[in-house]
């Protein structure tokens, strides 16, 4: 059983801060692709597409056939912990403030011998379920945990470094006008989160559920328009130092493609939010999180960007939207970069079209802002970085990693209102 | 295909002599290249030779960047007809002298100076952790980069799980060559230990203590490898080679390493050279950790697999004892001296058979067998190989 974690005492402003450090975050090419998975939250390994052999570490050829045909895929996650030992002493500066830390030998059940990091509650030589998650460095490792679910075993010493749990943290949710923002904020409050701060543009103007989202326990409302540079250097003032987690819910969504537009206003405002308006979080919140990636029970550990899947590939109908959301998410990718190293993980989630006012007219399925909200929270506990959610979206993806080009153009004879 | 081993030529005339140990530092502000210019210049010295009797070159040595074995020709002034670069750390005694032996069997060269060092500045074994090798940078350094402890650990206590090997046995091993790295003055360890203070000694990584593991320092090591007539000429005492062995990567499958590649040629190892086990004088194992001594004694036919416990605790270990094993106090008490840690055995073998050993010599040795042991590239070490020298003493 694992010991419950406890709230964190009030931060002794006397005391330096602790500056992030890092597990090894060096791999080779063909191990980044063990890395990309376990950002998913998925297990996979090489598998010799001529014997089946699954292999491990990544190589070049299957060391049984001499076959190079060797493809990435999700294997079981089962397997029986053979060898152990508790490290005391280490020679990276991360682990050497963390000992004593517990590593093993696993037999995996789809064949490979991998070494790994050891859950607190695995017994001696039990079977366990292996988990492949991104660490502090940004790069994917093993983890072994007990086969069954065992008390407060989110809160283990190692799973807590892969994960972003916001229990006992304190997470900024920028708009909290829509349903989305609201959704995310009860979920969190579910996941134990000690202080929500809720941003709210114009507050004079009403909006619904404002009363019951003042109710939820830990919301602070916080007057925050990502739109004025002002309005977030001045909450960042303010909270920038505690903020933990920072999910971005405020979008700027509008139907219509470049020439359905006159001018550039409505592109301008897309761009304003969607785009400037990341950056102006990243601007002012960005350096305190990244120095805050090591600071205790509740340090900083995730930064959510939500953005819809056609930021991979334009969609004309919402042609203006999806532009500014691919400029999101190129800037998403820019800040996944400026925060390696301080163990702060950028979790980005790519939608399908969500169940609200701006996307009414187009056809099920759709995902609901409760669904996502549970996805965000979900991703977060189970420190996983890329999310793609609902069956649109996952469809998107699917023919994005076949090939890029050919969605494009299978993305230009889509129908309006019709996504592919 | 290839059915069995082709039967191997044997070593006759082939002689190895001079062995160089550049006293070890814990910390040098030197070069590898210094450590290697040193071991070069000693064996010049000791031998009589000039530089340019010297025609064949073996080098080992993990901290020679950007340099090779090609570079230290220019380098050092030599031109030699036959050159080698040997990665194998540990295997890296034996892997030489297998290649030297063999280069001046044939004549491709006269006389090899087989060359092992390394430099240690302070932050210099953490840098070689961090880029080692691409399996234990992808696969095993994430995991809390204990380096050789961690991996050493978890073989450790498998083989105490699988054969019921106790800490005293890892224990009497570690005290025994303490013991003999007090009478062998270049040792880096200078005071006692007991049994006692290894049992108590500080965890490291279960149950992997302090006394179990090696301390990284700077040193070199070197001998040569000519033919038999040439060393007498030169008037030089030498060891003749009975036999060897080499294998790489043996028993993949093992789901944690419990024997080493020695397993697969101890029959031929034996055999080629006529000689028992009983009749060794003394063992001289890779001791990075004392478990793989004890795989060293197992997998070479010195006990039965899995007895190595009762055959340590029948034995006396010391190099006065009924089992000299690792005279001059091994890497545990001597130093790990990078590469040059896998000519430690087999230059101190080489001492005790040429009669140049000093109060830890080993009375009226004659036959010594020195085992090597390299390169943990994810979890396990891959290299391995072994030697069987006689003296030629008269």
């Amino acid at each position: 059983m694992t010991e419950l974690l406890q709230r964190p005492p009030k931060k002794d402003p006397q005391k330096r801060t602790v500056l992030p450090t890092t597990p090894p975050s060096a791999r080779s090419r063909k191990a980044i692709a063990f890395s990309t998975a376990a950002a998913e939250g998925r297990l996979a390994l090489q598998t010799c597409a001529e014997c089946d052999h699954v292999i491990y570490p990544a190589r070049e050829l299957c060391p049984k056939c001499w076959s190079m045909d060797l493809q990435w895929q999700d294997i079981p996650d089962g397997g029986e912990l053979i060898a152990e030992t508790t490290l005391r002493t280490s020679v990276n500066t991360y682990f050497r403030e963390r000992m004593p830390w517990r590593i093993g030998t696993v037999r995996l059940d789809a064949g490979p011998m991998v070494l790994a990091h050891i859950h607190g509650d695995v017994g001696e030589y039990e079977r366990v379920r292996m988990i492949a998650r991104t660490d502090k460095s940004g790069q994917g490792v093993l983890m072994a945990l007990p086969e069954k679910e065992t008390a407060n075993m989110a809160d283990d010493k190692q799973l807590r470094t892969l994960t972003c749990d916001p229990k006992h943290r304190r997470v900024l949710v920028t708009d909290g006008r829509t349903q989305l923002g609201q959704c995310t904020v009860n979920a969190l409050a579910k996941a134990g989160a000690s202080k929500i701060f809720v941003g709210i543009a114009r507050e004079w103007r009403p909006y619904d559920g404002s009363a019951e989202l003042a109710a939820v326990s830990g919301v602070e409302l916080m007057p925050l328009d990502i739109t004025d540079t002002i309005s977030v250097n001045e909450l960042a003032a303010e909270i920038g130092g505690k903020t933990d987690i920072l999910i971005n819910t405020a979008e700027h969504v509008r139907p219509g493609s470049a020439m359905q537009r006159h001018g550039i206003l409505t592109a301008r405002d897309e761009m304003e939010t969607n785009y400037f308006g990341l950056m102006r979080l990243i601007q002012a919140f960005g350096p305190g999180m990244r120095g805050r990636g090591a600071d205790g029970d509740n340090s900083a550990c995730a930064w959510v960007n939500l953005l819809s899947v056609y930021a991979l590939s334009n969609w004309s109908v919402f042609g203006t939207t999806t532009a500014s959301q691919a400029a999101a998410y190129s800037l998403s990718q820019c800040l996944r970069g400026e925060f390696a190293g301080s163990g702060v993980k950028v979790v980005n989630v790519l939608f399908g079209p969500l169940e609200d006012s701006w996307r009414q007219p187009l056809p099920p399925p759709k995902v609901t802002p409760k669904r996502l909200a549970d996805a965000i929270v979900h991703a977060l506990r189970q420190g996983i970085e890329n999310v793609t959610l609902g069956p649109v979206a996952e469809d998107i993806v699917r023919r994005f990693r076949d090939d890029p080009f050919v969605l494009e153009r299978e993305l230009m004879q889509a129908p309006g209102g019709q996504a592919v | 295909m290839g059915q069995g081993n082709s039967k191997r030529a044997g070593y006759e005339g082939v002689v190895v002599a001079v062995p160089v140990s550049v006293p070890y530092e814990r910390f040098s502000p030197e070069s590898a290249h210094w450590w290697l210019a040193k071991a070069l210049a000693d064996l010049g010295k000791r031998s009589g030779l000039a530089v340019d009797d010297i025609d064949g070159l073996c080098v080992s040595s993990f901290t020679l960047f950007p340099d090779t074995a090609a570079g230290i020709t220019q380098h050092f002034g030599l031109t030699p007809r036959w050159l080698d670069h040997v990665p194998t750390g540990g295997a890296s005694g034996v892997v030489t002298l297998r290649r030297a032996a063999r280069a001046v069997q044939s004549g491709d060269a006269n006389i090899v100076a087989c060359i092992a060092g390394d430099t240690n500045h302070v932050d210099s074994f953490r840098a070689m952790l961090t880029t080692f090798s691409r399996f234990s940078q992808d696969a095993s350094y994430p995991y809390g980069s204990g380096g050789p402890n961690g991996s050493f650990s978890l073989i450790t206590s498998h083989h105490m799980k699988t054969y019921g090997t106790q800490r005293e046995d890892f224990g009497k091993i570690c005290v025994a060559q303490r013991a003999n790295a007090l009478k062998y003055p270049d040792a880096l360890m200078k005071s006692p230990l007991t049994l006692e203070q290894y049992m108590d000694a500080r965890l490291i990584a279960d149950p992997i203590v302090l006394f179990d593991c090696v301390m990284p320092c700077a040193g070199a090591e070197a001998y040569l490898v000519m033919r038999e007539g040439d060393a007498k000429g030169q008037n030089l005492p030498f060891a003749n080679i009975l036999s060897t062995i080499e294998r790489h990567n043996a028993f993949p499958d093992d789901p944690v390493q419990i024997r080493g590649g020695w397993a697969m040629d101890k029959d031929e190892f034996w055999s080629m050279a006529g000689v028992k086990p009983e009749q060794v004088d003394m063992l001289q194992t890779y001791d990075d950790y004392p478990v793989i001594s004890v795989m060293q004694m197992e997998d070479l036919g010195f006990c039965e697999k899995g007895a190595a416990s009762e055959f340590i605790q029948a034995n006396t270990l010391t190099y006065d004892g009924t089992f000299p094993h690792n005279t001059s106090g091994g890497q545990l008490s001597v130093g790990q001296a990078g590469a040059a840690g896998g000519f430690l055995g087999l230059v101190e073998a080489i001492r005790q058979l040429t009669g140049e050993a000093g109060d830890n010599a080993v009375k009226d040795a004659r036959i010594a067998a020195v085992s090597g042991f390299g390169i943990i590239n994810f979890d396990r070490g891959l290299c391995t190989g072994a030697v069987l020298l006689e003296s030629g003493q008269q």
